[in-house]
């Protein structure tokens, strides 16, 4: 079986070509045959997927119809599903069963989608490689030496190796536009509160988001209209009606304006990105946009801004994880501090420990003005190059990553080169604007991405210009050819 | 502003993560370059600036002061590491070890 679009899905089950339960099916024989090599799944959910496709295939015979109703997908191991283990990619959370389904789930769910599983990423999300993960690292499957992003890295390969047709994801600084870029397929990043983050495990408060990875544009738009809007169990949720976002991908681009930040262009990125930018912005002109030069001068400081703000936030957030109430607990302890301090140790990955020992530095006496509000105020700074660039133009474009996929531990040593690949990605959670990444092109055999960054909910004017791109350009159809 | 094995310690102590002496000499060595690239905030000019805590500059919505779900203890506890009785057990508090 070949998946090849969510429509073309769609239009199969309801001429009744296949089924639900045949498509879960096929879905979880292809994952077992061949997940082994690229360890893109933490959990298989088959009973749970049946069950669905059952309801999904009655539901069918009954007439109804919904794009997304009957079609397997995947969450990342970081939404909470009822029943289901929920680890996060740590040990932590190895035992953890999820009491509830996150507000994501819950409208997926309600739209007919069959989860088949959850996938694998970076503990906590923390990572841009998906090799933090206590479940082993995830392989790209343009080249399996490679990473393939993160900490979205199982949503992404899974969806690139055509394991699924889609999957979700969350983005906190990059991990679902960078992994999409590593892995050729389309990610998108909503605005902070388009989607709901009640039952999404907590990272950074103030820069998670969740979306949506697939391989077309227009699939990440059937997606995204239903899983975005409003919750009120998400105080930070926008109360503002989603439009029908795959209707809108035909809008005429005529006369758009896009600007190009000269610090996405900046040395550092691989001449194969620069030659891939370059033709891309000839086909966005071609589309009927007007393409100039612009800048964004604070985006250098947008990393050392983020591991200020972001391991702040993550302090206080990863700080309920006791030993006590859930997860992970230290065998014997002496007494409680003892309890807290080995449940910790022994619970987190290093990574993660990082983050949090930086968080609480930052956040401490003597040292919260000179870190934590100084990076408040820098992050105003940033968000304003963001705010006077949409007074000129609608869209600001450039490469989502400075080069294609690294080597698997290629990084892992060093966690500042790490951090310096989510460069172009990180300034748009700071600001909390929508972002997406598309495939536009190759180094050698492997993918690179072209990121298209909009005003604050203009999620249909960003889908459109990808959509629009994907009709000139073919690199969203190109599957790694094992995985075939 | 170096992570010596007093300020890891400090710290270790503030997030309640254990950290033994190897913790602390490998630490040192990462968190060292981590808070070199922080440290480049300081060429900012901040003058004046209003600090940004979040993305949305909207007031927190209230809602109404109601039971809005029932909490299931049986269900909740399934997840803890030892309880009984409908209680979470710890090490002895007082007159601990």
């Amino acid at each position: 079986m070949t998946l090849h679009g969510l429509k073309a899905i769609a239009a199969a089950l309801a001429a009744g070509e296949t089924t639900s339960v045949a498509l879960v099916e096929a879905v979880l024989e292809k994952i077992e045959r061949l997940d082994g090599k690229l360890n893109s799944f933490v959990s298989l959910t088959r009973d749970v997927a049946l069950r669905a496709a059952r309801r999904a295939d009655a539901a069918i015979s009954r007439g109804e119809t919904g794009s997304l109703l009957g079609i397997p997908m995947a969450h990342k191991d970081i939404f909470c599903t009822e029943g289901v283990k929920t680890s996060a990619g740590s040990r932590m959370l190895d035992s953890f069963t999820a009491p509830y389904d996150a507000g994501v789930v819950e409208r997926l769910k309600h739209a007919g989608a069959v989860m088949v599983g959850k996938t694998n990423m970076d503990e906590f999300a923390m990572g841009s490689s998906s090799e933090t993960s206590f479940y082993g690292p995830v392989g790209n499957p343009w080249d399996l030496g490679r990473v393939p992003g993160g900490s979205s890295g199982g949503s992404a390969a899974a969806v690139a190796a055509r394991l699924v047709p889609y999957a979700t994801g969350t983005d906190t600084g990059g991990s679902i536009r960078q992994p999409a870029a590593l892995t050729g397929i389309t990610g998108i990043k909503p605005t902070y509160g388009r989607v709901s983050r009640y039952g999404m495990i907590a990272f950074a408060s103030s820069l998670d988001q969740g979306g949506v990875l697939a391989p077309s544009a227009e699939d990440a738009a059937l997606v995204l209209e239903a899983m975005a809007g409003f919750d009120p169990r998400d105080s930070t949720s926008v109360d503002e009606p989603v439009p029908e976002y795959s209707a809108l991908v035909d809008e005429s681009l005529r006369g758009r304006r896009i600007g190009v930040p000269k610090e996405f262009i900046a040395s550092g990125v691989d001449p194969a990105v620069s030659a891939a930018l370059a033709t891309a912005l000839e086909q966005l002109a071609g589309l009927g946009c007007e393409v100039e030069e612009t800048s964004l001068p604070h985006l250098g400081l947008s990393v050392p801004t983020y591991y200020v703000v972001a391991p702040a936030e993550a302090s206080a957030n990863l700080a309920r994880y006791d030993g006590v109430r859930f997860g992970y607990r230290a065998e014997n302890p002496a007494n409680l501090t003892d309890l807290y301090e080995r449940s910790r140790r022994e619970g987190f990955g290093a990574e993660v420990k990082r983050r949090i020992l930086i968080g609480t530095f930052v956040l401490s006496h003597g040292y919260y003005d000179a870190y934590y509000l100084r990076a408040q105020r820098v992050r105003q700074r940033i968000a304003a190059d963001f705010r006077h660039a949409f007074e000129r133009y609608d869209f600001l474009v450039g490469p989502t990553t400075p080069s294609a996929a690294f080597r698997l531990g290629e990084k892992t040593a060093d966690p500042v080169s790490m951090y310096l690949n989510d460069i172009f990605t990180i300034g748009v959670n700071l600001a909390g604007l929508p972002a997406c990444s598309v495939p536009m092109g190759f180094d050698g055999n492997l993918p690179v991405g072209l990121q298209m960054i909009g005003k604050a909910f203009d999620e249909a004017g960003i889908l459109a210009l990808a959509h629009q791109y994907q009709q000139v350009t073919d690199w969203h159809r190109r599957v790694p050819p094992r995985w075939e | 502003m170096a992570f010596d094995i007093v300020a890891l310690k400090h710290l270790g102590r503030l997030a309640r993560i254990g950290l033994d002496e190897t913790d602390c000499a490998a630490l040192g060595g990462e968190l060292g370059p981590i808070l070199a690239l922080v440290d480049q905030l300081r060429e900012a000019d901040v003058e004046g600036v209003v600090p940004m805590a979040h993305p949305l500059a909207l007031a927190q919505r209230m809602r109404p002061d109601e039971v809005t779900e029932k909490p299931d203890r049986d269900r909740l506890q399934r997840n803890a590491p030892q309880v009984r009785d409908g209680l979470y057990l710890v090490p002895r508090v007082i007159n601990g070890a």
